[in-house]
């Protein structure tokens, strides 16, 4: 087992996979408020994502273990899977917000505490390493189940590193 | 001489296996009596605090807390039909007379002679030995869970994970959350064996998970302060230097075994089946087992996962109702249909292939007249 296999048997994407794509480059550049990322690389009985999907971007499973496929000419980036994955393996990514460098992921969040609009957050890459600092633009909770859909700014070069913010303890 | 109390269906554990087979069969009209060991119905449910997996139908994207009370709801909207005692366990059952003999808290005791029984006992879990084991800070992750989502307490302020199946994950989410730092979670196996993606959320969150290794000992003089892990080759011999890891508490979850004393005590035929983690009663597709009054549903009949659990549990339920002449018989024969469709689904994923070797070995397609 080499070590690249061995880093995706501890639940680390390593590669994109059956599951877990990369959305296509020119429609991801240009589409406005985003497009969804998910990493559900593995067959399990779960298909909300699909069921929660308001446009049918997620397309219908043939079997409920299925791996998500995502249809992106429907994908409008409304994070409603975002919210609803039991897995937290959605993520929105959007490369047309703010200045040119930037874009804006929504990432679910279940810790505490809840960070506020405005504030400076640490996100954080697959194994949890610190990579970069993001200001948080928005925190909604979409389905009042406390599961939260923080949207956060990033550097572009970033999007398909960060999967998770940490709010910094204030001195 | 106690009187002997009478029910028509009696279920055993309350569980969601219990609790769904309780609703089905109040639904079609049985006198049933629920009773449960703990002080609240809802078994483990009532500690997972993490949305749960499957079809809309299943509820999927409800946290386990949340499934738990609206199935209560839905037993409540029954009324006098369901008797449920808590803090009851039942203490024995007899051959003879096919009474169950039950204890309410440490003083009350009765006997019920029930017409059907449903055995949703649930599971145990298991602990691996090793040196220091006995330090107060090594906890079965069931405790940590019942500590932190029942009580309110955290249990310390480190903790290393021992196993990562979807319970050692699970909790490591949920200790974080409450804001508990998890040092590793050792797996002795060569990937985690719960869902990837429950591994992706910790591992997001900078826990690392030790593939291939295990516990060696508990360090410590009067309190745990540690632990030495180690890792093991293919046949699970340790190699290579042992690592300190620093941790005030040891969780240890490492695998499930069904609770059976009730089924090897009623006399029902049972096997050892490995992949369902220890030994289980023989039963049919509708989850009756080899005695014609007596079914078997969740935990209890097989470690699997508290979805499947709820299936399992409605179809005992309406199953042991039916054999009461309850029900219309087309409609019966409909909703069980679509229920086992559901729970064979369920059971199509990665996880779910070993679930199904095992039935292979325990599974009776009909017991006859």
């Amino acid at each position: 087992m080499d070590e690249k296999e061995k880093l995706f048997n501890s639940g680390v994407l390593v590669a994109p996979r059956k599951g877990a794509v990369r959305p296509p480059e020119d429609l991801w550049r240009r589409k406005k408020n985003g497009l969804v990322i998910i990493e559900c690389p593995q067959r399990i009985p779960c298909n909300p994502c699909h069921t929660s999907c308001p446009t049918g971007a997620v397309k219908p499973f043939k079997d409920i273990n299925d791996q998500p496929e995502i249809d992106y000419e429907k994908c409008t980036g409304c994070a409603n899977c975002v919210a609803v994955c039991p897995g937290l393996a959605c993520f929105v990514v959007d490369l047309t917000w703010g200045d040119e460098d930037q874009a804006l992921m929504k990432i679910p969040y279940e810790m505490l505490p809840i960070p506020s609009e405005g504030e400076i957050v640490e996100c954080l890459d697959r194994e949890g390493k610190a990579i970069t600092r993001g200001k948080v633009i928005k925190v909604l909770e979409p389905l009042r189940d406390r599961t939260r859909v923080v949207h956060v700014e990033v550097p572009k070069s970033l999007v398909m590193e960060v999967r998770a913010i940490k709010v910094v303890k204030q001195s | 001489m106690i009187r002997v109390r009478q029910t028509e269906v009696l279920v055993i554990g309350g569980g969601p296996a219990g609790l769904s087979a309780a609703l089905e069969a109040a639904s079609l009209g049985c006198q049933v009596t629920l009773v449960d060991g703990d002080l609240a119905l809802g078994g483990q449910l009532i500690k997972q605090t993490h949305k749960f997996f499957g079809s809309k139908v299943e509820r999927a994207g409800t946290r386990g807390f949340k499934i738990s009370e609206i199935l209560l709801k839905e037993l409540e909207n029954h009324g006098d039909r369901v008797k449920v005692h808590i803090n009851c366990t039942a203490t024995g059952i007899y051959k003879e007379d096919g009474v169950v003999s039950c204890v309410i808290g440490e003083e009350e005791y009765f006997r019920i002679k029930p017409e059907r029984i449903v055995m949703a006992t649930g599971a145990q879990e298991r602990l691996i030995p090793f040196p220091n084991n006995h330090l107060p800070g090594v906890y079965g992750a069931g405790a940590v869970q019942t500590l932190m989502n029942v009580y309110g307490v955290i249990p310390g302020k480190r903790v290393l994970m021992v196993g990562a199946g979807n319970i050692g994950l699970i909790v490591s989410y949920q200790l974080i959350q409450a804001g508990v730092e998890i040092a590793g979670i050792v797996e002795a196996m060569d990937k985690v064996g719960g869902y990837w993606v429950h591994a992706a959320k910790v591992r997001r969150l900078g826990v690392p998970i030790f593939l291939r290794h295990t516990i060696k000992e508990a360090l410590g003089d009067r309190v745990v302060t540690g632990a030495l892990i180690q890792e093991i080759d293919d046949r699970f011999q340790p190699v290579g230097r042992e690592k300190k890891i620093d941790a005030d508490i040891i969780c240890m979850a490492v695998g499930l075994t069904p609770t059976c004393e009730l089924l090897w005590q009623a006399g029902c035929e049972m096997i050892y089946v490995p992949q369902l983690c220890g030994h289980v009663a023989l039963r049919d597709q509708f989850m009756r087992t080899s005695l014609p009054h007596v079914w078997v549903a969740g935990d209890a009949a097989g470690i699997e996962e508290a979805t499947a659990a709820m299936v399992e549990g409605r179809i005992a339920g309406l199953d042991a109702a039916r054999s009461l002449g309850k029900g219309d018989k087309e409609d019966l024969t409909e909703r069980l249909e679509d229920l086992q469709k559901r729970l064979g689904d369920l059971r199509g994923g990665e996880v779910g292939q070993k679930i199904c070797q095992g039935l292979a070995c325990c599974s009776i397609q009909g017991w006859g007249a």
